[in-house]
């Protein structure tokens, strides 16, 4: 921070208050019950039973979004990296592609979808039904994650290297490629997290009850437990971020440093 | 009977042709260099021979069997990359053991052979270095011991050495060598580095436009060019576009010089006169003889310095020991002399369908 002038300073703090003071605002109005302070509005949200199943149908829902966007995305990129550099471009353009349709053109598609004949019912009951959707949103937080990583390894090389010590293609992804660009598949899994946690529109359109449709009625019956549950929900959009931080930081495995000529 | 034979590869990439003709066979035990400027097909012809790429027509066969529909894991070839092929995730040891892995070797035996080869590299006080932590020289070090743990039938080397500093490339190729003699393991080399080429190998073939200009033993390479492209290409040349006359003797703007190799060809023809920089000897003028000229750039480079002379608009240049370059300045006026045998004479006139005589890309 040495060397920074003083209208950097000034931006600085002008920046931290526009952040803080809402939610130190929204901290302090979730502590009050009346006109004392209490935790009362926390106890009152974790021992709310709907708490508790949305938050874990949308807990459920992330590590299946993650899961589903890291097998399909992995191979992806890999493949576009390694043998279709040319449609890096391509991929790059259509991955931001779920910045400019909105969420509700999408779910709109996919109840379009859903309606052929060999989508099994019992599927379109279930809220897994939002998992596809959820994919596609992810897509460009995986994507670029993803992209970043491979960009920082020798893919070409390290393919070839291990394909000429008898290597076949899932032993070279699982023990050559994986490892390497576990970083960005982390980064990318948070991030995805952070959205399903976080994703309003498609789930209250399909009337499914996650835990942000949860945070949208509280929000519209109960003031104090509102902004509790603001709060908790904010605290885990920042553990998802402190997790990228911490795997981006963390030296040896996953971080890629190779030098050739030094 | 040869052991790795490279059958007329043939490579085309879309309207590009990589591969012109590659046609060569390997002894068991043969260590041959692949040196030509870049774009003259040699990375393509190792990559055919690695499985990475398929040739579009041409074979590779080892020992007789056919490999070239064989993909690249189930070829049994090991592969020293030019840099950045150490897995980042594993360390020295571990690198050198995924070949044995794959292979399922037993724990034993696995360890036994490892430790053997990071020894045998001069890395055992490094073992446990992951690639980020280690030197380049190291790393190739430790690509090179995990390419010969899998006992590979054909070692192959793209340009190992390209990025390394000066003095660990000279160390290190003279342990490839080494290793390579110990072990007894046929071995193809990609290089665009003569001096890598000529000072490693048992045999060079220079390559040129996707075609083998000239394959022989290092000796042979710089000392009999066949083709003014390799005559350029390996060490320095003069190169003397010259009438022959008759009796041995070439005439060069009006100058007659004596060449053995003249004799070859008949009188009025335009040739090439090659000759080595240190063949050339230089005097001070007025001793006769020999091409006049002025000398205009001194280039010291150490034991020798190469004099840089204006011959009739020609330049030469000539090494001559560094002790006497003081006694031809800038601005000399000297005349150089070469020995009658020790210069190279190629027909002038190419046939138009040899690519031969087009300028190399470098």
């Amino acid at each position: 921070m040495r060397g920074m002038p003083r209208s950097g300073w000034f931006w600085l703090v002008v920046g931290g208050l526009y952040f803080f003071v809402p939610l130190a605002a929204t901290a302090e109005f979730s502590l009050k019950e009346g006109d004392a302070y209490s935790f009362g509005p926390y106890k009152e949200i974790f021992n709310d039973p709907q708490f508790r199943d949305t938050f874990f149908l949308s807990l459920k829902l992330a590590v299946a979004t993650i899961i589903v966007s890291l097998l399909l995305f992995i191979p992806t990129v890999y493949w576009v990296h390694l043998r279709l550099p040319r449609l890096r471009t391509a991929v790059q353009f259509l991955s931001a592609l779920p910045f400019v349709v909105p969420p509700i053109v999408l779910i709109v598609g996919l109840l379009y979808v859903y309606n052929y004949q060999w989508v099994p019912s019992s599927y379109l009951g279930s809220p897994y039904y939002l998992v596809p959707g959820y994919v596609v949103l992810s897509f460009p937080f995986m994507f670029f994650a993803l992209d970043n990583a491979f960009r920082a390894i020798d893919v070409h090389t390290l393919t070839e290297a291990s394909q000429s010590l008898g290597a076949g293609w899932s032993r070279t992804l699982w023990r050559v490629i994986l490892p390497n660009i576990s970083a960005g598949a982390i980064a990318g899994a948070f991030l995805t997290f952070a959205l399903v946690m976080g994703e309003f529109t498609m789930a209250s359109l399909a009337l499914f009850n996650t835990f942000p449709t949860y945070i949208n009625y509280i929000g519209q019956t109960k003031a104090n437990p509102a902004a509790a549950l603001t709060i908790i929900s904010f605290g885990i959009t920042w553990l998802a971020l402190l997790g990228i931080l911490m795997v981006g930081r963390r030296p040896g495995r996953g971080a890629v440093q190779v030098g050739g000529a030094r | 009977m040869p052991y790795l034979e490279l059958q007329h590869l043939h490579k085309e990439f879309g309207d590009f042709t990589a591969i012109q003709e590659i046609d060569v066979a390997l002894e068991p035990g043969e260590f041959l260099s692949l040196l030509g400027p870049s774009g003259c097909g040699k990375t393509t012809a190792l990559r055919i021979v690695a499985g990475f790429e398929r040739p579009t027509s041409g074979r590779i066969v080892v020992e007789g069997k056919d490999l070239t529909h064989v993909a690249p894991n189930h070829r049994d070839m090991g592969m020293v990359f030019q840099a950045y092929s150490l897995f980042p995730n594993m360390n020295a040891q571990d690198n050198v053991e995924f070949g044995l892995r794959v292979r399922r070797r037993p724990p034993g035996e696995r360890k036994r052979k490892v430790a053997e080869l990071i020894e045998l590299v001069g890395l055992s006080a490094a073992a446990k270095r992951y690639p980020h932590q280690l030197s380049g020289g190291m790393q190739q070090r430790v690509a090179l011991a995990r390419a010969l743990a899998i006992e590979p039938r054909v070692l192959l080397l793209d340009e190992p050495l390209s990025a390394l500093d000066a003095l660990v490339r000279v160390q290190l190729r003279e342990e490839i060598r080494r290793l390579q003699t110990q072990l007894a393991i046929t071995t193809l080399y990609v290089t665009h580095d003569q001096e890598e080429a000529l000072s490693i190998s048992d045999r060079v073939a220079v390559l040129n436009q996707g075609s083998i200009e000239q394959i022989g033993v290092p000796a042979e390479i710089y000392n009999e060019p066949n083709t003014p492209f390799v005559a350029e290409f390996i060490g320095t040349m003069n190169r003397l576009e010259a009438t022959v006359t008759d009796g041995g003797e070439v005439d060069f703007h009006g100058t007659r010089l004596r060449v053995d190799n003249a004799r070859r060809h008949q009188s009025g023809e335009r040739v090439l006169v090659l000759v080595r920089p240190e063949t050339l000897a230089v005097e001070q003028s007025g001793n006769g003889g020999g091409l006049g000229g002025e000398v205009v750039a001194h280039i010291f480079l150490g034991a020798t310095t190469r004099v840089k002379i204006d011959a009739a608009g020609q330049e030469l240049s000539a090494d001559i020991p560094s002790t006497r370059a003081a006694s031809l300045p800038v601005g000399a006026r000297v005349s150089a002399t070469f020995p009658a045998e020790s210069a190279r004479v190629l027909a002038l006139e190419e046939k138009p369908a040899s690519p031969a005589t087009a300028p190399a890309d470098r």
